[in-house]
């Protein structure tokens, strides 16, 4: 109706008219967006280790030139002392400690097997296990070529001979499905986008109907016969362009500057954009019915967008996570949207692939918007 | 009662009053501890697996029952054929696939190398790559299983995660976690705070009161100080509590230090609250300035050796990056200042440079 | 339900509003004739602003009963809100807008077509003798022009009742002569105008006043009734003879 467009036009002018406003809402998520999507990853690269090698023999100082070509691994320092390591690795300056003890070589000629000690610095969390992983890795592939030689090396140690036969190899390749290169900033673009857009967009709906409320324009729009959902519609249009205009920008940017993909169908993607947001916008606004200051809106609706965020599937993924808070989950409406818009981005999923996650986002936007308006009374009580 | 200790007991009040604020501000840190306990976690379980057999025989089904009998794995799927993958993957009905040659078994008896094809879900990069070491791991653990049987050479490694053994998430998350809370309480609430009082025209009634700029700064903060000083316990304790996260190291140290981190996001609060006096801006200027930096760059979740350099080089004036540090240093590793004295002297000179800094702006401002 | 057709534009009967155990409005009674300009006078906190928020639909009532323009404030709020026009203490227009854009939002809420709205812009500036301000941010205009111009905003749509919350407060003399000059145009249309205020010396202008004391109604009449009535010479003193029994509740 013509209310809800005369009033959203108001709040454009008036959004428009507050610059540092404009700025902060048009360039933090763009900005932020270049800057963050390179941070949030856990590859690891050029893990410093040091080396205690109490063997000093062919085999041991083998491995250790394997660890320092593997391009995975950057040997920082090496000594015979395990005290010395411990001091870096307290100091923080090693991630990674590997010790080969004194009889490496006479056990791999003897026995056919020995045994190194890898000690991780496992704050590095999820880094640390991959660390882990490619450390073993090594391991093994040294193990396959250094099983030829052995032979040679017994001869010059003077040990008996190991028998020799055909051994059993398996050849392990690894592929990615979807996404082969890899890169993860095609992951986080479309999801951090989604969270500072969700961000900004939720506390600015919050924020403003609350600023309002302090200073008593709010009263104003009250006294006069324009219904509570006229009235709501007309405050979340603009900010629902906004968050739009955001969204699009924001992925052709992915597009242009990360290369992220869009193996699916675009306007798939903006038709679900549009749904999402009008169940977050009416989150925010929903909390600007039940705070009374711009500081309560700021808090409240940062403390609820701090858990959707996490629960999100954004930064860690929700198959980690306890069955009863993937449960939860469930009812959180970022969690979906940043699904959806993965598999449309980066898997190329369908309609009908995303329609599970999109029901619920569909529910989530009518349930939350019917309770903001019912919860926003013209008339106090 | 002197203007001074009446401005301190006025910002009390205001925050006593303030029910919906004081509540999220102490119980979100509360509430984030177990979120971040419980639902944060980097390890990955139950991963759903398919595993395309076309030439099943016992070495194959050997190499399945691996995989099925590991936490790791889910198996739900054995496939005679890799032709519904895609749409598997797609649905994301599974994760990951473990596919084998069509003649497995045969080259594997004739000692020829063996394909096996491990495909993960990559458009998750991060549990991708983590997915396909796991993988990897049931393999090669097979591999030398045939190896000893077959007499080839085993290298093995004998593993210690140093200061985090259990690699629990919580141990690694709950520094980050005091480093966030702070960030919210100092940098977040000052700038709205001081805004507030600008846009409501009272600041200005302050200004004309005998306190000098630097007593008004100061009163205003100190009950943040206050309140970030008990989240902080708040947030320890319940760590130690409820997840049995260690502190091996001082406990003093770890308050003295979390003071000192206050200061510096209280100095950037005041700073950011000088450059507007719209509630508004300061709010969306506090969340760009200090939080995004605290959650992306400061090492909390994602590491910093993992970023290209432009960003570590950022991250390095991130003051939430060298706290995270100091606080995982005395809480995971037990070291004490002999260690961490380079990081403590980077606060401190931070907090310097933005006291000096906030106070200039905010009597140029408004004096 | 329609309003029975008749020369009452408000009436209320022992309309009451608690806050808590405060009572802020507390069984007045009384009513407002049709083209009446009532002054709804009392001290600041007297409970002036409750009432008027009760009558025009923002608040609630919690016993009594009252009608605005024919309509139950209990049961019809909504509907009563077309037929007021409403101007608050606190706030009138937006002040980053320009006076065009204020007067087509209000134009447009109200349902005015795009010819009403010019018309009655065109017209209204003209009296107030601030077309050239059309384009000029609300912020940028000196207070007394921006009350006046608040008034005939609230009276754009053509409201039959028109609520004003202390409208001269904070301006200079000559622009509240003005402002009533205005109020009496209205008046001359039709239109029932209910005006609060703190200043005494309003009260002459108007043709009936009441005087509120802690939520009570202590006086209703014409000014001449009630100086008569009390033996005094101006409302100023009427009011303050009625206030001090109860001095020190009122603040």
């Amino acid at each position: 109706m013509r209310r809800i467009l005369v009033l959203a036009w108001t709040e454009v002018l008036h959004v428009v008219r507050d610059r540092a406003t404009l700025a902060q809402a048009l360039l933090i998520p763009l900005v932020q967006l270049l800057v963050l999507a390179n941070a949030a990853t856990f590859e690891i690269r050029d893990t410093p280790t040091y080396v205690v090698d109490q063997d000093h023999t062919n085999a041991s100082r083998g491995l250790v030139t394997r660890f320092a070509a593997s391009g995975n691994f950057t040997i920082v320092g090496a000594s015979p002392s395990p005290e010395a390591a411990n001091e870096r690795l307290l100091a923080g300056d090693v991630t990674m400690v590997l010790t080969i003890p004194r009889d490496f070589e006479r056990d791999l000629v003897r026995t056919r097997a020995a045994t190194v000690q890898l000690v991780v610095n496992a704050e590095k969390g999820m880094a640390a296990g991959i660390v882990q992983f490619y450390a073993s890795r090594i391991l093994v592939r040294y193990a396959e070529e250094i099983a030829p030689t052995l032979g040679t090396l017994a001869a010059s140690t003077g040990s008996d001979r190991p028998p020799q036969r055909g051994v059993a190899q398996l050849d392990v390749r690894t592929r990615a499905w979807f996404n082969p290169t890899l890169d993860y900033r095609h992951y986080m673009v479309p999801g951090i986008l989604v969270a500072l857009v969700t961000l900004i967009g939720t506390l600015l709906t919050a924020q403003n109907i609350a600023r309002e409320k302090e200073l008593g324009t709010l009263e104003q729009l009250n006294v006069t016969p324009i219904t509570r959902g006229q009235f709501i519609a007309g405050k979340l249009l603009p900010f629902w362009v906004l968050g739009m205009f955001e969204l699009s920008a924001g992925l052709l940017l992915g597009r242009v500057v990360f290369g992220v993909p869009v193996l699916g169908s675009p306007f798939l993607l903006l038709g679900v954009s549009a749904i999402y947001l009008v169940a977050a916008l009416g989150i925010g606004l929903w909390i600007s019915t039940i705070v009374e200051t711009q500081q309560q809106a700021m808090f409240v609706t940062f403390f609820v967008m701090m858990i959707y965020l996490l629960m999100s599937g954004l930064f860690t993924p929700i198959d980690s996570m306890p069955r009863w808070v993937q449960i939860v989950a469930e009812l959180n409406p970022v969690r979906h949207f940043v699904a959806i818009s993965r598999a449309v981005l980066v898997k190329g999923a369908t309609f009908r692939e995303i329609q599970q996650p999109l029901l619920i986002l569909v529910v989530f936007a009518a349930v939350v918007f019917t309770l903001a308006v019912r919860q926003y009374s013209k008339r106090t009580a | 009662m002197s203007a001074f200790t009446g401005l301190l007991r006025k910002e009390w009040l205001h925050i006593l009053r303030d029910r919906r604020t004081l509540f999220v501000v102490i119980f979100m840190p509360i509430l984030q501890v177990v979120l971040f306990g419980y639902a944060i976690r980097t390890d990955i379980s139950g991963i759903r697996l398919a595993f395309v057999d076309p030439s099943p025989d016992a070495s194959s089904i050997e190499l399945r029952n691996r995989f099925a009998a590991t936490d790791a794995f889910r198996l739900v799927r054995v496939l005679p054929n890799a032709g519904t993958l895609d749409r598997l993957f797609a649905s994301g009905a599974i994760q990951q696939a473990v596919i084998l040659d069509d003649d497995f078994a045969n080259r594997l008896a004739r000692g020829l190398p063996a394909r096996v094809l491990v495909v993960a879900d990559a458009s998750e990069p991060n549990s991708g790559s983590a997915m396909q070491s796991y993988a990897v791991a049931v393999i090669q653990g097979f591999q030398r299983e045939l190896a000893a049987r077959g007499g080839g050479v085993q290298i093995f490694a004998e593993s210690r995660m140093r200061f985090n053994p259990t690699q629990a998430s919580s141990n690694l998350f709950v520094p980050g976690l005091i480093a966030f809370v702070l960030t919210i309480i100092s940098a977040l609430m000052t700038a709205i705070s001081l805004t507030r009082e600008k846009e409501t025209g009272t600041m200005e009634i302050l200004l004309v009161s005998p306190l000098k700029p630097l007593e008004i700064i100061v009163g205003k903060v100190l009950a943040y100080v206050v309140i970030g000083f008990v989240s902080v316990l708040l947030v320890v304790a319940e760590a130690r509590l409820v997840f049995s996260v260690p502190l091996r190291g001082s406990l003093l140290l770890l308050l003295g230090e979390g003071l000192l981190y206050i200061l510096t996001s209280l100095s950037l609060g005041i700073l950011i609250s000088s450059r507007t006096s719209s509630q508004r801006v300061a709010m969306i200027g506090a969340l760009a300035g200090t939080m995004l930096p605290t959650i992306l760059l400061s090492g909390f979740i994602f590491p910093i050796e993992s970023m290209p350099w432009p960003l570590r080089l950022i991250a390095n004036i991130v003051p939430a990056k060298w706290f995270v540090i100091i606080a995982r240093g005395v809480m995971l590793k037990g070291v004490g200042l002999d260690y961490l004295w380079r990081e403590t002297l980077i606060l401190l000179v931070m907090t310097t440079l933005l006291v000096a800094a906030a106070t200039r702006s905010f009597r140029i401002r408004l004096a | 339900m329609t309003g029975k057709p008749s020369s009452v534009a408000i009436e209320a009967h022992e309309l009451t509003r608690n806050f808590g155990s405060f009572t802020a409005v507390d069984h007045i009674t009384f009513d407002v004739g049709v083209g009446e300009v009532f002054g709804f006078l009392g001290a600041n906190g007297a409970g002036k602003t409750t009432a008027i928020r009760i009558l025009t639909g923002l608040l609630a009532p919690t016993s009594g009963t009252a009608r605005v323009a024919g309509h139950d404030v209990y049961t019809e709020s909504e509907r009563i809100k077309r037929r007021i026009g409403y101007m608050s203490q606190k706030f009138s227009l937006y002040e980053d807008l320009t006076v065009g854009e204020n007067i087509r939002l209000y134009g447009g809420i109200y349902d005015l077509t795009r010819e009403q709205v010019r018309e009655r812009a065109a017209s209204m500036l003209a009296r107030l003798g601030l077309e050239q301000a059309v384009g000029t941010q609300v912020r940028a205009l000196p207070l007394g022009w921006r009350q006046k111009l608040a008034f005939s905003v609230a009276l754009l749509h053509a409201p039959s009742i028109v609520f004003l919350d202390e409208p001269t407060s904070g301006v200079d003399p000559i622009t509240r002569r003005q402002f009533w000059e205005l109020i009496y145009e209205a008046a001359a249309r039709d239109t029932t105008v209910f005006v609060t205020t703190h200043y005494m010396d309003e009260a002459e202008y108007c043709d009936r006043i009441s005087i509120m004391v802690s939520g009570r109604i202590e006086a209703l009449g014409t000014p001449a009734e009630l100086k008569e009535r009390f033996g005094v010479g101006t409302i100023d003193e009427l009011f303050v003879r009625l206030a001090r029994p109860t001095a020190g509740a009122t603040s």
